[in-house]
């Protein structure tokens, strides 16, 4: 009967981690903890796109996938570069402190 | 034991793997206990991509997660030098525990809303023309490259300026003007 992996577990499991990736980028106040929360919740869809694409015979689910992982390595290196620059100017990592827009 | 594969139970352990490096990757305090637990956890999603016949998207994860952006992760902790992550004002009690009752309070509305789904919500969609077995026999990657250099192209050639902007803007950004 379990002979393959039914899909809905593994939508069920891309859930479970978008759901702790959201609540860890809410919560917590270190940056880069944020950051790599952000890149959980992409890692998340990256499995829902592969189970689908594996529970429909498809390749566009690898396809996809592959664009977002290409997204999110950009991503990283902007957003790092912008943490650097923000860290110089501050000198701390700590998000509430960071209200230099505040009016 | 005829009625669970083997497949089944490694996809069970890994993605409890992946749960629990998840779970305590969100809750470290030390940020590099946090990146440390992210490469488990992006090694253990690798795993799951195998089980699911996606050979390159897992060779891909560990190579782009878990090598490149976890590496710069950990070079930028390590640069700033933070100690043990600065959070640690504003810890009144009445504060720390009004936060963990939202947390809490939004785990349980997402759970809930995602067992509705998964239990009520009928997958349907055309089958598509790339049955497991045959890409297997023609190889996983040679498949996507193929439809990456046919079907996919622009989006391909657009990814790859988007690469570029990238490259140049993170270098623009974190230049230290004279």
């Amino acid at each position: 009967m379990f002979q393959e992996i039914p899909p809905s577990l593994c939508l069920v499991l891309s859930g479970i981690i978008f759901s702790i990736g959201a609540i860890g980028a809410i919560t917590r106040r270190n940056v880069i903890v944020v950051f790599m929360c952000i890149e959980l919740m992409l890692n998340a869809v990256n499995l829902a796109f592969i189970a689908s694409g594996n529970a429909f015979s498809s390749m566009d689910g690898s396809v996809f996938v592959f664009f977002i992982m290409t997204v999110a390595a950009v991503e990283a290196a902007v957003g790092l570069a912008i943490f650097v620059m923000v860290f110089r100017l501050q000198g701390t990592v700590n998000a509430d402190e960071f209200n230099l827009l505040k009016g | 034991m005829d009625a669970i594969g083997f497949k089944f139970i490694l996809f069970m352990i890994t993605a409890l793997v992946v749960i629990v490096s998840s779970v305590l990757m969100a809750t470290r305090k030390n940020p590099i206990h946090s990146a440390l637990w992210m490469i488990v956890t992006f090694f253990a999603m690798a795993i799951i991509y195998l089980l699911l016949n996606a050979q390159f998207i897992a060779v891909a994860q560990v190579m782009v997660y878990a090598g490149a952006i976890m590496m710069l992760i950990l070079f930028v902790i390590m640069m700033v030098n933070m100690d043990k992550g600065d959070e640690k004002e504003t810890t009144k009690a009445s504060w720390l525990f009004g936060k963990k009752m939202a947390a809490a309070l939004l785990m349980v509305i997402l759970l809930v809303e995602l067992l509705f789904g998964a239990l009520f919500y009928r997958m349907t969609a055309r089958v598509g023309d790339y049955p497991a077995d045959a890409v297997a026999a023609a190889g996983n990657a040679k498949t996507v490259g193929a439809l990456l250099y046919g079907q996919y192209l622009f989006p391909f050639e657009v990814a790859s300026i988007l690469l570029l902007i990238g490259i140049v803007g993170a270098v623009v950004i974190a230049k230290r003007n004279k």
